[in-house]
């Protein structure tokens, strides 16, 4: 019996497929970047077919946005000019990060969504099987609406228990990528069920379906329930819901338990995602960056938890809080809350919704020797734009308690 | 026939190609003088065309820029060579005609003189004398590599056809 994963991708190839199978699938979303979609773009005018899938097709300036460097402004002056031509949809800066706003807008539990970019993963947060591709293979999608899949196999992962105080889903991903490893599933669907995930909201599993790619997983989803009808219907989409889950009976190639009851702060260290351990190892290190966003976590959730430990209190001198809010919508939110404000009193600096320094263009880029403590999902030596610089990753309650007191702290201290 | 430029495991595409020459993106061949810059710096002044990029685990972790394969494909790289690969650089690297080949590359080292036998499945160390393996890929995706990658496939083919 299926799998999730088996299951959306026979119902988008027509077929009963299994895992190891290579299909053929109609695609329901497609997602680009700036940094991608250009390539993207050359592609297609290479190719002359008929374009079938532009109604699908999504354009996202987040990456350079705005734009820092005259090359990069034509790029976005290319894909803008593109999505007129096609009319497909185009997202200017300042709208958001392209995870964030497929989430916000377009992604349906059970499609099967592409994009070009390696946390399209995220959509899995929704029951969604999602995954990055190149420009070329997004390409292909957007000419003809469908590509080729290797079904993967699975491995599922039973979430027990209830976090603790202080303890999020980044954490809980954290700890499970320095348990399997950068590549321990490599090609695989990383399959989330059990007590623990009923219980999760769904911004927490889209924080742990983002950083699926980080152990090399092709997707990381989540069956869609009452949480996530409940979710999509403040987004005004309730309509939009439906229930897919895995048969109880279906096969994993591997299965894992946690128990989130166990699970405590954790932070990965320099240069690798699965370098990861308990925060309380490295209480101590100085910090000259705090980043709070992207989008892994600068949801509104995650925004919250921020403001309330900053109620009343001061970044620490000498550290640069830099918070991006992942999308328009949930820029408009923190505004309206008082989040906007209380970070800028805290002495925070806001960045525009966007990637912002998580890929090393531009905003906060670091200096030789510097360290930086953010919420992002990768930490490889130069992503920051500078590779003398240091990197740990970590949850938003960790972050800012580490803003606060100038080194990386227990968020215990804060709470 | 060409010399290996060894890395270790875990070859991001910020090794690859840094986020900070992310202007040059739609200026390859600029963009490929600093390829593989943040793992060896001297390798995009060096390497020769016919030469080897031989590494550990999972090379081409990360992002799904396909620029990475394209800048190591320009620079006129026969094949990577590596214990395993990641899934989207993988796929990537077909598509836009990268050979990648899946070997235990621990007996290499820089400065080794390769030359891979296709029709055998066999890469030869020619400083060494032995003889290793290669994993032979999908048939699925071997069409693809055949054809030039997916581009050609389609203009050839016109649309992707069912296994």
């Amino acid at each position: 019996m299926p799998t999730l994963t088996e299951k959306i991708l026979s119902e988008k190839s027509g077929r009963e497929v299994r895992a190891g199978d290579i299909v053929i699938a109609r695609i329901d979303q497609i997602a680009l970047q700036d940094g991608t979609a250009p390539l993207a773009i050359k592609q297609i005018r290479d190719v002359e077919v008929e374009i079938k899938a532009c109604h699908i097709t999504h354009f996202f300036v987040d990456h350079a946005s705005p734009s820092p460097r005259k090359e990069l402004s034509n790029d976005q002056k290319l894909i803008r000019e593109f999505a007129e031509e096609c009319e497909a949809d185009f997202n200017p800066p300042g709208e958001g990060i392209i995870h964030q706003i497929m989430v916000e807008r377009y992604i349906k539990p059970g499609d099967l969504a592409v994009g070009a970019d390696s946390h399209t993963c995220t959509y899995g947060g929704l029951g969604a099987f999602s995954t990055g591709m190149g420009s070329t293979d997004v390409a292909v999608a957007i000419m003809l609406g469908k590509n080729w899949f290797r079904v993967p196999e699975s491995f599922r992962f039973e979430i027990d228990g209830e976090f603790s105080k202080g303890v999020y889903a980044k954490d809980l991903i954290l700890k499970i990528i320095g348990d399997l490893g950068v590549d321990g599933a490599t090609y695989k669907a990383m399959e989330f069920a059990g007590e623990g995930v009923r219980k999760m909201d769904v911004e927490s599993r889209l924080t742990i379906a983002n950083m699926a790619v980080e152990c090399g997983a092709k997707a990381g989803i989540f069956p869609s329930d009452e949480r996530t009808r409940e979710y999509l219907s403040k987004l005004g989409r309730g309509e939009d819901f439906r229930e897919i889950i895995a048969d109880e009976s279906a096969e994993y190639e591997k299965e894992f338990y946690y128990d989130l009851n166990d699970v405590v702060p954790m932070v990965a260290k320099p240069h690798n995602v699965d370098n990861v351990v308990s925060v309380e190892e490295l209480e101590g290190v100085r910090v000259d960056q705090v980043y709070i966003g992207t989008c892994t976590n600068g949801r509104i959730s995650d925004l919250r938890v921020v403001a309330e430990i900053l109620k009343g209190r001061d970044v620490r001198r000498g550290v640069r809080l830099l918070v991006a809010p992942a999308s328009r919508r949930v820029y408009l939110r923190a505004l309206e809350e008082g989040i906007i404000k209380r970070v800028v009193e805290a002495g925070g600096v806001i960045l525009p919704p966007g990637c912002g320094p998580c890929v090393g263009i531009h905003q906060g880029v670091l200096a030789d020797g510097e360290v930086c403590l953010s919420t992002q999902n990768r930490n490889f030596k130069g992503r920051m734009g500078n590779p003398e610089a240091e990197i740990y990753l970590a949850s938003p309650v960790t972050a800012v308690a580490s803003a606060l007191r100038g080194e990386i702290a227990d968020p215990k201290e804060v709470l | 026939m060409g010399k290996a430029w060894k890395f270790g495991e875990n070859i991001s595409t910020d090794h690859i190609i840094p986020g900070r020459y992310y202007h040059l993106r739609s200026n390859l061949a600029e963009l490929a003088k600093h390829v593989m810059e943040d793992a060896n710096p001297d390798f995009a002044k060096k390497v020769r065309p016919g030469d080897f990029i031989v590494a550990g685990n999972n090379f081409g972790m990360g992002s799904s820029r396909e620029h990475a394969p394209l800048v190591i494909k320009l620079t006129g790289i026969s094949a990577v060579i590596a214990k395993s690969f990641a899934r989207i650089f993988y796929r990537n690297s077909i598509n836009v005609g990268l050979p990648l080949l899946i070997a235990d590359t621990d007996s290499i080292d820089t400065g080794d003189e390769l030359k891979v036998d296709f029709e055998n499945a066999k890469i030869k160390n020619l400083t060494k004398n032995f003889e290793i393996e290669l994993t032979p890929i999908p048939e699925f995706m071997r069409r693809i590599l055949e054809q030039g990658g997916i581009l050609n496939y389609l203009k050839e083919v016109g649309d992707l056809k069912g296994t």
